[in-house]
């Protein structure tokens, strides 16, 4: 008996309005549903995942320190040797931190992009914002001895702080565009043009200013775009985390938004979404995440785009109160792994990071296509 | 197994405030006084429709008919607040559309549009889930209540087996009637539905507009198709409204429409086939 047949029997019956709860207790023995809550366990086992590449990032590298002296050290115990008290926190300690809180940045801010565009091979950069940062760095390395008066040109010689500088004044820019823009643009496809075109017009740009440089700033330049976790010290860390931090946070508040977005904008603004609002949080809070990490590390590639699919793939779901807290602990975990893969002890030398990510992320790019389709949907 | 007195029945009774009055006292859904749709482009504008007035009846399933570029989808788009009238006002259980805040529109109305649904790795269970996204708090969990209202629109769609299934490996008509269960756990009063039996095939279109009309006479819902599917909407639909191409609008029971000939005005441009077609279905509802 259809459930309907069962709803109006008892309807008809009575004046009293509970007419569907005849069909409650009799309950078809061919439906089950499924469960629908965050699975614990899972997120449990990437926590663990994550914790174990930061101890092992720790203990692993040129000089060997065994596990317990490391977690001495970050218990604020003395290490049987200073040299290990040195190194872990000084050298190891800031790099892993950095790379933590960057693989987890770009993975959450690519789960973002790859809902809010409804397009699995956005990433965070999306919008522009490491095309934003490119062209900063270019014109302090590139531009600054064409114009010899460039300030940032003369401080990329002398240290890292002056490409800080200069990529995060480049993405800044590209941010503060894409919020004053985020806000008024009819379609969320208008953002993903003019994300390319930002892209576009730097790349131009930074094209030129290679064509009249010399040799020795042109790979200046091309050694920030291989990427690099271990340049933030102790003291960019007190810009560096926060910012990361306050992202990630806002980033969490976007899940159910982001779930609504699932369906499109339309749909979302019938559940009863803000849609112009939740893109410009969801966009505010992806550019600051791809932007400080892209400033203080780099453009790194492939995490952004890999870690998302694959939290999907690991939980069999879209649920974003999910993929989130897995995209974070997920991203940050591989980024200490590739960061390791890097630089393997016993290499000679080490190697780009963007080269292992690429390396790493690219078949897991390709694993998905082939099986998307194979369901006969790419 | 969790039992609840559910609100299919009287979807207005679990909304917390209750409603003011509707001008002049009438027991509509949905009112439109001297509406104008149409788009506004920076400051040209192009109506499709001018001086509509029009009234959606609950418990009632109502069809919108006529031809392509009539300005069917934009009235949908319209009622439902997805784009704003070029004047006049569109009236929801009494409250002016425009003054209702995002949530509070989606607690009084739902859609079914014809947008795709891709949404990924998602259970056809977590797809009707989403319905409850008006009344969850920030981050959006389900609670047991929550639950058990969703399941219960499953049912009532006729869908309950589907749902651990994977939406992307639903049919078409698989994937509607979850979409309209989603729509039924948003319990809201009214459902606007566009084209709900587009790419279906005979057996589904029949299926689905039995159901809607179950659901509109026994939810007390108000539903509102908009639909090519002439001869199931003069069989199922308790209301007809006709838009015609030159800008008619003319609304009435099957019987009225069909009385007045209003079907054949509505076509009246097309071409010969069309109205032979028409007067056949015209003869053979003037016989049965």
């Amino acid at each position: 008996m259809n459930p309907v047949a069962r709803l109006s029997s008892t309807s008809t019956g009575q004046a009293a309005p509970s007419g569907l709860t005849g069909a409650t207790v009799a309950t078809n023995a061919a439906e089950s549903f499924p469960p629908l809550g965050i699975r614990r366990g899972v997120l449990l086992g990437l926590a663990v995942f994550a914790v174990a590449a930061f101890l092992l990032s720790l203990a692993v590298g040129s000089v060997p320190i065994p596990l317990d002296e490391v977690v001495r050290v970050l218990l604020g115990v003395q290490a049987s040797k200073d040299t290990w008290q040195t190194i872990v926190l000084v050298f190891r300690l800031p790099k892993a931190i950095t790379a933590l809180l960057a693989g987890a940045a770009l993975s959450v801010a690519g789960l973002q992009m790859q809902t809010l565009f409804r397009n699995p091979l956005a990433d965070p950069f999306a919008l522009g914002i490491s095309s934003g940062a490119s062209l900063g760095v270019a014109l302090a390395v590139l531009g600054g001895a064409a114009a010899s008066v460039s300030v940032f040109g003369r401080a990329a010689y002398l240290g890292d702080f002056g490409l800080v500088t200069a990529a995060s004044l480049g993405a800044a820019a590209v941010f503060a565009l894409v919020l004053a823009i985020a806000r008024r643009v009819q379609s969320v496809i208008t953002l993903l043009v003019l994300g390319l075109m930002i892209s576009y017009l730097a790349g131009a740009v930074v094209s030129v200013l290679i064509y009249f440089s010399i040799p020795e700033q042109v790979s200046a330049y091309l050694n920030w775009t291989f990427g690099s976790f271990g340049g933030v010290t102790w003291q960019q860390m007190r810009a560096f985390a926060p910012t990361l931090l306050l992202g990630l946070a806002a980033a969490l508040f976007t899940a159910k938004p982001l779930n609504a977005l699932l369906l499109g904008e339309n749909y979302a603004a019938s559940m009863g979404i803000n849609v112009r609002a939740a893109r410009w949080w969801v966009t505010a809070s992806a550019s600051l995440l791809a932007g400080a990490v892209t400033a203080f590390c780099g453009p790194i590639g492939f995490i952004g785009i890999a870690v998302p699919h694959l939290c999907r793939a690991l939980f069999g779901s879209s649920d974003h109160r999910v993929l989130l807290p897995a995209a974070l602990m997920l991203g940050g975990g591989l980024a200490l792994i590739f960061d390791l893969i890097s630089q393997m002890p016993g290499a000679r030398a080490a190697l780009p990071l963007n080269v292992v990510t690429s390396a790493v992320g690219a078949p897991v790019v390709l694993w998905i296509v082939l099986r998307r389709q194979s369901f006969g949907r790419v | 197994m969790i039992t609840h007195r559910f609100a299919f029945t009287r979807p207005r009774a679990i909304h917390s405030a209750p409603d003011a009055p509707p001008p002049n006292g009438d027991e509509s859904a949905i009112r439109a006084t001297d509406l104008i749709t149409g788009y506004r482009n920076g400051t040209s504008r192009r109506v499709v429709h001018r001086g509509l007035n029009l009234s959606l009846s609950r418990g009632k399933l109502t069809a919108l008919l006529g031809p392509n570029g009539a300005g069917k989808s934009t009235l949908m788009r319209t009622l439902c607040g997805l784009q704003p009238p070029l004047g006049g006002t569109v009236w929801i259980d009494g409250e002016p559309l425009h003054a209702l805040s995002p949530e509070r529109r989606a607690r009084k109305l739902a859609v079914v549009l014809t947008d795709r649904v891709d949404v990924g790795y998602m259970t056809a269970y977590a797809l009707a889930a989403l319905g409850r996204t008006p009344y969850t708090r920030w981050d959006g969990r389900l609670t047991a209540e929550d639950e058990a209202i969703v399941q219960e629109a499953m049912r009532a769609a006729r869908c309950e087996a589907l749902a651990a299934r994977a939406v992307a490996q639903l049919s078409d008509g698989e994937r509607q009637r979850v979409m309209i269960a989603r729509a039924l756990a948003q319990q809201t009063p009214i459902i606007l539905l566009d084209e709900p039996t587009a790419f279906l095939d005979l057996p589904r279109r029949i299926e689905i507009m039995h159901l809607l009309r179950d659901l509109a006479h026994q939810t007390g819902r108000a539903l509102l198709i908009s639909t090519h599917d002439l001869e199931l909407a003069l069989r199922y639909a308790d209301a007809l409204w006709l838009m015609g191409g030159d800008g008619t609008f003319v609304a009435g029971t099957p019987e009225q429409v069909h009385r007045r000939g209003e079907l054949l005005r509505v076509f009246a441009d097309e071409g010969t086939e069309v109205r032979r077609y028409l007067q056949e279905i015209h003869q053979r509802w003037t016989t049965s």
